[in-house]
């Protein structure tokens, strides 16, 4: 186990540095927008002169990989705050992305288990026929279409819930108060619904797996009642492959969702990094894509390396 | 009883005959064809309801986007129509039947209710006698108000003054542009004023004197004499305040010449006959008329740009189908080929592989989509870029579907059998391994049109890809031009959101279909 996880690690630093690389050489090749403002002009053009941006590019590389090991420097915002360390524009950004995906997944794990067991347990009756119909159209609609469904009920036509969600001075400085997580319901339910869905999905479709295998023939003929073997057996078997894939979308929420934080005005990394695109703000771009590597990265090794641990059968974790 | 079993045991010999006597006995030929691989999927996919309703909604949309902009629209491609932006859904039929009326229904202040029924009003006066009544008004064909709500006192509606009168009003959004200032070149003018003479229609109206009375001097439905908004009489020396009723007749504020004949119109430059301009006031339901030879009929409205909304969904399902076609078809050339290579000769070479798709798999496809914009759609252009961003990691799926397939029959029997029999590598992956691993591939191909059809969506809402223009445009630019301003316009995104659900939910269940059908052994089973 040991050496698998040190094998994938090490595979996970190579890609990641061959990523980082790419996406490095791409965005200094872009053309450097310079503002309006003559001596704004000016103290960027020397900032860049004496950060070697005039150099050619794996000198760059190279002082750019100096600058993040050496003093942890990921480059400069100079758009979307200026002169701050992109690096800190990214953190600053995290908490109400995770606030808001954690939410969403506190609410959709247990419902899409919940469902998904129901509708397994119930399988081909009209319960499952109800349910797997749903899932279907869930999964299918992307979630914007959510998005704009749940403003136009819970704001136009009860006004529940506020449209967007609210700034930290509207919500009285704080990420946590009541008034932030009021106006924070609609982006939880529009980011819900497809992974409630989802996760039954996937739920049912490995539960009615394990109903049908012989060890659960075996577990009723040693006289358990169907619940007793659905619960003590089935579920367990069927947890091996659900709860890697629950500890994925765990990661999932560090990134969370471009649209719905563009929809619901939510100030997260997906917003930053629409806004560092439209602002040519690269170094900050920069540090959001790679970003967005280590997590996808991140969540691939530990949904690997826990199917590893759940079951020892599957210690070459091929399963993606 | 017992007699008869004696009888039974003591038959004689000759009583018994050889069943088959005098037959040949040979295995019988099959009456019926034998049912081939691609036979027995297509038996499994007609039994599955879903999928089959799925395709026959998929075809729907795909006549749609080819036909739409032809039969159900009289509009060509670039037709566009500021002043009929944003409008609701019209058409002359339905209306008939009280469908696609055009209208809505909004909140009317008392002012701006007199402001509308004057459109009405103001179209019937012809000649600008100024002796139309509003009830004459009120039936007009022009007249935007279809129906007056109870006129009520509201003064919770936040902002209202106390004591303003509101009214529910259902108003047609088409005729509700009324009139317009405009200016023209003198042939133009003649030219209207033949088409008038032909038609019986009326398109220029009285100018209207720009003076106290006057509310907005732009605003070319302010035609009679107000104070404050509320419209008045001035015919005892002093403006008074007038009461709405039927019998009423609105005071104009028509300009008018010595002989107290109205003014159609007015000099404002130019130099000499064909090319002097004149400012009219024109009425923009029958200037439409004018310059197009129809009235106004939008099956799904106008977007809010003003083009019409059949023609950019077409175009936007057109171009979304489209590039899902070609990425899933390059993701199926690419991803089988080189799943083809990797599962057929394994060992280093796959290993090799595997790897270049491991790093591959791993870059976010919206950094990817983003840079490849940034880099490439001045060189290329925004949609071949778009596809080089998603073949770039599209196709590793397929490959690796594929590369699962190959291992499974590779070491079969009858691929040995080829190699025996002196059969090229090649000739042993296309003709002998890769016809079945087809069924595989094929599900896999139409899986990756509502991915894609999705991901585009997503990156032109967003901005990262720009799909607008003229000629062209996206569902996700549909949306994204309808997010700021769809509370007031539920058409401008109900309509693109609905087509794009559609086409997902479709898409799936069809692929899904699909893949029950050539693995029934994966049913119900994510790959």
């Amino acid at each position: 186990m040991t050496k698998y996880i040190i094998k994938r690690l090490l595979l996970m630093i190579f890609t990641f540095f061959v990523i980082m690389t790419m996406c490095f050489l791409l965005i200094r090749l872009l053309p450097r927008e310079l503002p309006q403002d003559k001596n704004l002009q000016a103290v960027i053009t020397a900032r860049f002169e004496a950060l070697g941006y005039n150099k050619p590019l794996l000198v760059q590389y190279w002082i750019y990989l100096k600058n993040i090991f050496t003093k942890g420097d990921f480059g400069t915002s100079w758009y979307i705050q200026f002169r701050a360390p992109a690096f800190e524009v990214l953190t600053s950004r995290l908490l109400p992305t995770v606030l808001v995906n954690l939410y969403s997944f506190i609410l959709s794990v247990p419902l899409g288990i919940l469902f998904g067991i129901y509708a397994a347990i119930k399988k081909n009756k009209w319960q499952d026929q109800v349910i797997s119909t749903s899932v279907m159209v869930f999964v299918s609609v992307p979630s914007y279409v959510y998005a704009f469904l749940v403003q136009y009920i819970f704001y136009f036509k009860l006004n529940w819930l506020p449209l967007t969600v609210y700034s930290l001075a509207d919500a009285g400085g704080s990420w946590w108060t009541k008034k932030m997580f009021i106006s924070m319901i609609l982006p939880i339910l529009a980011l819900s619904f497809s992974q409630i869905a989802g996760l039954t999905r996937f739920t049912r479709a490995e539960l009615t797996e394990t109903l049908t295998s012989d060890y659960m023939l075996l577990a009723r003929t040693k006289g358990l009642t169907r619940a007793q073997a659905t619960s003590r057996h089935a579920l367990k078997n069927a947890m091996v492959p659900i709860l890697p894939m629950i500890i994925g979308t765990f990661i999932g929420i560090l990134g969370g969702s471009m649209i719905i934080e563009q929809i619901f005005a939510i100030p997260g990394v997906g917003q930053l990094y629409i806004k560092s695109i439209n602002l040519f703000d690269y170094d900050v771009f920069m540090v959001d894509s790679i970003f967005y590597t280590f997590i996808g990265l991140l969540a691939g090794i530990l949904v690997d390396i826990s199917y590893g641990f759940i079951d020892p059968r599957i210690r070459m974790g091929s399963k993606k | 009883m017992m007699n008869n079993t004696m009888n039974m045991n003591n038959i004689p010999k000759e009583k018994f005959k050889l069943v088959n006597e005098g037959q040949r006995l040979s295995d019988k030929k099959f009456d019926d064809k034998p049912v081939g691989y691609f036979k027995d999927a297509w038996i499994r996919f007609r039994k599955n309801k879903g999928s089959i309703v799925a395709a026959i909604i998929i075809l729907i949309i795909i006549l749609f986007s080819i036909f739409a902009p032809m039969i159900i629209s009289n509009h060509p491609n670039t037709f566009m129509d500021v002043y009929y932006a944003k409008k609701p859904s019209r058409d002359l039929t339905l209306q008939k039947i009280g469908m696609s009326e055009g209208t809505v229904t909004r909140t009317f202040s008392g002012p701006g209710l007199i402001r509308a029924i004057g459109i009405g009003v103001a179209a019937e006066d012809r000649d600008g006698s100024g002796q139309v009544t509003v009830g004459e008004g009120l039936r007009s064909y022009f007249q935007p108000i279809k129906k007056v709500g109870p006129l009520t006192m509201i003064t919770e509606i936040k902002g209202a003054k106390p004591k303003s009168i509101y009214s529910n009003c259902t108003i047609e959004t088409y005729l509700e542009v009324g009139f317009l200032y405009k200016s023209l070149e003198q042939a133009e003018y003649k030219r209207i004023v033949d088409w008038q003479n032909e038609t019986g229609l009326q398109i220029l109206y009285p100018l209207v004197e720009n003076n106290e009375y006057n509310l907005d001097p732009l605003d070319a439905n302010y035609w009679y004499k107000t104070k404050k908004g509320t419209p008045v009489s001035t015919a005892s020396g002093k403006a008074k305040t007038v009461e709405l009723s039927d019998d009423l007749v609105l005071e104009d504020n028509y300009k008018r010449d010595a002989q107290g004949n109205p003014v159609y119109f007015e000099y404002i430059g130019g130099g000499d006959h064909a090319t002097a301009q004149y400012k009219v006031r024109i009425l923009y339901y029958n200037y439409y008329r004018y310059l197009n030879g129809f009235e106004p009929e939008y099956i799904f409205g106008t977007d809010s740009q003003g083009y019409d909304m059949a023609v950019r969904l077409a175009g936007g399902l057109r171009l979304s189908l489209l590039l899902a076609i070609i990425v899933s078809a390059v993701n199926l050339t690419i991803g089988a080929m080189y799943g083809a290579v990797e599962g057929y000769y394994g060992g280093w070479v796959d290993l090799i592989l595997e790897r270049i798709s491991d790093i591959l798999v791993d870059v976010p496809f919206i950094v990817v989509a983003t840079l490849f914009q940034l880099h490439l759609s001045a060189k290329v252009g925004v949609i071949p870029s778009l596809i080089f961003a998603f073949v770039l990691t599209g196709w590793i799926g397929m490959a690796s579907r594929t590369r699962t397939q190959f291992y499974r029959f590779k070491g079969q029997e009858y691929v040995l059998a080829a190699r025996t029999l002196g059969a090229k590598d090649s000739r042993i992956i296309w003709k002998h391994i890769f016809p079945n691993a087809l069924g595989t591939i094929i599900t896999g191909s139409v899986l990756i049109i509502p991915g894609t059809i999705n991901s585009e969506s997503m990156l032109s809402y967003l901005g990262i890809v720009k799909l607008g223009s003229a000629t062209q445009t996206s569902l996700g630019t549909l949306l994204s031009d309808a997010a700021n301003i769809w509370t007031n316009y539920p058409h401008l995104l109900g309509y693109p959101a609905i087509a794009l659900s559609l086409l997902m939910i479709c898409f799936n269940l069809f692929g899904n279909g699909l893949r029950d059908a050539f693995n029934p052994s994966l049913r119900g089973v994510e790959e």
